[in-house]
């Protein structure tokens, strides 16, 4: 059996038990890298050179006799929109092509002080704009499953790269499903946390109130490892809480007996493709069949929560994104010959179409004479759906649905319809309008064998209830156990 | 032509003193080499966060409480969003809808007469960075050194009705502040600014008629003569049967002339919205009753005990303690020397001649407390005359010296030996009958022609009363 393939747990014990070294794991990743990357495009940069003298330096303290950390000498990819110190975080934009910057996330010095080794950064939709990472400036990345389609998005090279095996774990970000619905395309674990419970501190914004960095993993496991290392309150980011630190591995208990899981039958509409809906089904009948108490929920704010998230996240993301305005980093338009044109030339050259398209929806709802009737009227709206969850909360104690309502689709299957591609995300939207933790897992395939997740949603900082019960669903379905052929599909 | 009224309001931006900007660890020391006091934060890099720097809450808080405000127990920040290559985010973070102080007043003086001045509201905010114009290359640079350096800004109603009223109304509101010690109320470095809305009206009609602004004025000077040219302005406008646009103006201090910059159509759409990385300030009562119960004494409290306590004329009291600086000033030269009344004609006459003269502010000056005491104790004692004493006294302005390090070095002491006086009396008296006939004919000035006499031989120190004593002596016997 290959490194590459094992786990992060038990990767990271043959390390620390000596039966490999780190340079060992590291050569393995990278000649994997190198044979499947060209494939599957997950990756904009990699880092060797820090990467090996990373692995150097944790090899001596290790031989030393020091306690490397947890992630001790494991490979690990960074979505490109994690800031990292030194090295290329470009937000697959043509404006941050070259942008460099000058340091860390907060979860960068935390995965590091862990012992993990950044192997890469990945590819992603433009500013985490997108459901399926073509939006990226980059370079398009596949679906491990089958190279002629999506990964899913907007964080489809960390989880195309752990699918793949060319990472044993990655992070993304999360602002409307953008861990969650590529993890459901690719079968692998996708954690989106409490909104709060990590540091968005080097995070680059896309829409404030909404972002979230979670790990993707090929295990519950390995997915809550990397939580326990990376969550925690962070002084540089007065939006993340202030709560005692937990140890979520002990949530990793395999029962559900006498828990209470909620099925929001309203919400699981028309839209669902049948193998989903299947597959879903299933789900339900293998957790009722562990011992778990199935309860129907109401949920009937949730569907306004599209509408909600394309208002506030635009309106928020056309403040943010203000920033890239070519005077002091990332692109500049050659020619000009007044500010005004600075301005309008490098913005329109520097940011593709998705990105423009989110900033002048969201300048516009923003603008004078329409706050009210759509910004505020979002926020209100967001209110009801944030009670409407505790409501539910106070019968079931994790709610399950599909993360999306389809497989993964062909290249340009929605490049007519941005909205279409928008409703890839309704199961997964309403999770971050309500700032709760979230989890897809493998759930089945369809006919075609494309991956299917299925989501878990948890209390906010619920996230022990929330892992026990997709650690369960996970150790007694085999769905994680297979593995990408990494070539076109028929 | 008709009478006309005068509408004004003023905001008033003022740097809060704080040692770090608003949002991160950078300094806010002024003057430093451009763009060393920034950091990834005040900079707006990519990824970056802001954290609110408590002390500009505290600030602003005391400010509030000094003039009458109410403090919001709950209120938050907001995005004002446009584009300037001097806002590295693109947007000013600042407070919006619901601010940290509202409804205040202050009441101030003007020509003897009192007036009570609404204050709508104070808020924080950060301040942007300077562009700077390479006059040799043609380039413009960005010196983010001011970003975010935390400011408030103090909105008053519109109850003010000339120039003289906002300039009383600027100075209260300065010396509330460095009593606070919020602000340095450094107008010439920028750190306490206004911008003047301004419009008049026929006396008698009740709708206000349409404002301007005037932005960014930094001296009281300039807020007097841009508030009288615009005046003028609007009254010419409307008598010539033109109307007043709504505009934003700047106003050229040297020149004395103030022009239009941008009309009301070119005002942009600041998209406001509630800043979505900043949590809500939530303030306690115990928080707030605890800046109440510490604030300073308030310069109209000062003022009121310097006429109880020192028996100074309420003139007197009024000017010490219109700066903070300066009744300071005065209250530890006093503790020293113990002569309330003569501290106080040196601080508001000669030595504020000289500062004037300087451009400098009394803690800027070379002249110490103790030095000042040291030099009136000297005149008390009667050591020195105090005409001698104003040498002595621009002496140490120029170089810093003791007033008795002078008055030894130059030979300076009064000379009150009766004997070597009487001498000199009798040299002038002779020489001098003429003036004696003149006396004697009744004539009561030329006494003082023969004093100037024996002071001018003496170069100036002797004894005038001395002096004076022997001269009717010699004379009348």
């Amino acid at each position: 059996m290959d490194l590459y393939s094992l786990t992060l747990t038990e990767v990271a014990k043959k390390i620390k038990n000596k039966e490999v070294s780190i340079k060992e794991v590291l050569d393995n990743i990278y000649s994997r890298i190198e044979d499947v990357e060209p494939k599957v495009d997950a990756y904009i940069t990699l880092t060797q050179k820090n990467a090996y003298e990373r692995a150097e330096k944790l090899q001596q303290r290790l031989d030393n006799g020091e306690d490397i950390g947890v992630l001790g000498g494991v490979p690990i990819a960074i979505k490109d929109n994690i800031c990292t110190n030194g090295v290329k975080t470009t937000c697959a934009s043509r404006m941050l092509e070259n942008f460099v910057p000058i340091y860390d996330a907060t979860v960068i010095k935390k995965l590091e002080d862990a012992g993990a080794i950044v192997i890469g950064k990945t590819n992603m939709d433009e500013f985490a704009m997108g459901s399926s990472t073509e939006t990226s400036y980059i370079k398009k990345t596949k679906n491990p499953w089958d190279l002629s389609r999506v990964p899913g998005g907007s964080s489809g090279g960390s989880a195309a790269a752990v699918s793949a095996q060319m990472a044993y774990a990655s992070l993304g970000s999360d602002t409307g499903g953008s861990i969650r619905q590529p993890a459901s395309y690719c079968s692998v674990v996708g954690l989106k946390p409490t909104y709060g419970l990590i540091s968005r501190f080097g995070l680059i914004a896309f829409a404030s109130s909404l972002d979230q960095i979670g790990p993707f993993a090929r295990t519950v496991e390995d997915a809550t490892i990397m939580l326990n290392v990376i969550a925690g309150h962070d002084k540089l980011d007065t939006t993340s809480a202030n709560i005692e630190k937990e140890d979520y591995t002990k949530a990793l208990i395999n029962s559900v007996e006498g828990k209470v899981i909620g099925i929001p039958t309203d919400f699981i509409n028309d839209g669902i493709n049948s193998d989903v809906k299947l597959a879903y089904d299933n789900a339900i009948k293998k957790l009722e069949s562990l011992g778990a108490k199935i309860k129907e929920i109401n949920l009937e704010y949730a569907k306004y929560s599209l509408a909600t998230y394309y208002i506030i996240a635009t309106a928020e993301a056309s403040s943010n994104l203000g920033r890239y305005d070519g005077i002091r980093y990332g692109y500049r338009t050659k020619d000009f010959d007044d500010l005004d044109e600075l301005y309008r030339k490098s913005r329109t050259e520097g940011f593709g179409d998705e990105v423009k398209r989110r900033i002048m929806l969201g300048t516009y709802v923003l603008s004078s004479g329409y706050y009210d009737a759509y910004y505020k009227r979002a926020q209100q709206v967001r209110t009801l759906i944030v009670e409407n969850f505790k409501k539910a909360f106070e019968s079931c104690d994790v709610i399950m649905i599909p993360t999306a309502p389809n497989t993964s689709f062909k290249f340009g299957a929605h490049n007519a319809s941005p909205l279409e591609m928008y409703l890839e995300d309704i199961y997964t939207v309403p999770v971050n309008i309500a700032g709760l933790p979230g989890i897809s897992v493998p759930g089945g395939f369809d006919k075609n064998g494309m991956p299917i997740g299925i989501q878990f949603i948890a209390k906010a900082f619920d996230e022990k209830n929330l892992l026990q019960v997709a650690y369960t669903f996970e150790q007694n379905t085999s769905y994680h156990n297979e593995i990408p052929t990494i070539e076109e599909g028929k | 032509m008709k009478e006309y009224e005068v509408i004004i309001g003023l905001e008033v931006h003022a740097e809060l003193s704080t040692k770090t900007k608003m949002y991160c660890n950078c300094s806010t020391t002024f003057g430093a080499d451009p763009n060393t006091h920034c950091c990834p934060i005040c900079t707006g890099m990519p990824g970056v966060l802001p954290v609110l720097n408590e002390r500009v809450v505290e600030y602003a808080v005391k400010a509030g409480l000094a003039t009458n405000c109410e403090i919001s127990r709950f209120s938050k920040q907001d995005r004002k969003n446009y584009f300037y290559p001097d806002l590295p985010k693109a947007y000013q973070t600042s407070q919006y809808d619901l601010p940290l102080c509202i409804g205040g007043h202050l009441d101030i003086n003007v020509n003897g007469n009192k007036k009570r001045i609404g204050i709508t509201r104070i808020h924080i905010e950060e301040d942007a960075g300077k562009l700077i114009h390479d006059a040799y290359t043609g380039d413009t640079l960005v010196d983010m050194n001011r970003c975010a350096v935390p400011l408030i800004e103090i909105v008053s109603e519109p109850d003010i009705r000339s120039a003289d009223e906002a300039v009383a109304y600027m100075q209260t509101l300065k010396s509330i502040l460095e009593y606070l010690e919020v602000c340095d109320c450094k107008m010439q470095e920028g750190s306490l600014r206004c911008d003047v809305n301004l419009s008049v009206r026929p006396v008698g009609q009740k709708e206000f008629g349409t404002r301007t602004e005037t932005k960014n004025l930094n001296s009281f000077k300039a807020i007097h003569n841009s508030i009288e040219f615009e005046i003028q302005r609007q009254i010419e406008v409307l008598e010539n049967g033109g109307v007043v646009h709504q505009e934003t103006r700047r106003f050229d201090d040297v020149k004395g002339v103030g022009y239009a910059m941008r009309s009301k159509e070119d005002a942009q759409d600041y998209r406001y919205f509630p800043e979505p990385d900043l949590a809500p300030i939530v303030l306690s009562d115990e928080y707030i009753n605890n800046i109440k119960d510490n604030l300073p004494e308030m310069p109209h409290i000062k003022k009121e005990r310097y006429v109880s306590e020192y028996g100074l004329p309420e003139y007197d009291a009024e000017i010490l303690t219109s700066s903070k600086k300066t009744a300071s000033f005065f209250e530890k030269t006093n503790s020293i020397c113990n002569n309330p009344k003569s501290v106080s004609n040196w601080l508001m006459g000669d030595f504020a001649r000289l500062l004037n003269e300087k451009e400098i502010e009394i803690d800027d000056s070379k002249v110490t407390e103790e030095n000042l005491a040291s030099l009136i104790m000297l005149i008390d004692k009667g050591t020195i005359s105090s005409k001698i004493a104003k040498q002595i006294f621009e002496e140490m302005f120029e170089t810093g010296e003791k007033a008795e390090d002078i008055v030894n070095k130059k030979g300076l002491v009064q000379i009150s030996d009766e004997g070597a006086i009487k001498e000199i009396c009798q040299k002038i008296v002779d020489a001098n009958p003429q003036s004696i006939a003149d006396y004697k004919a009744g004539k009561d000035r030329a006494i003082g022609f023969l004093v100037g006499q024996v002071m001018k031989e003496t170069k100036g120190k002797a004894n005038p009363q001395i002096v004076n004593k022997l001269l009717l002596e010699i004379i009348n016997k």
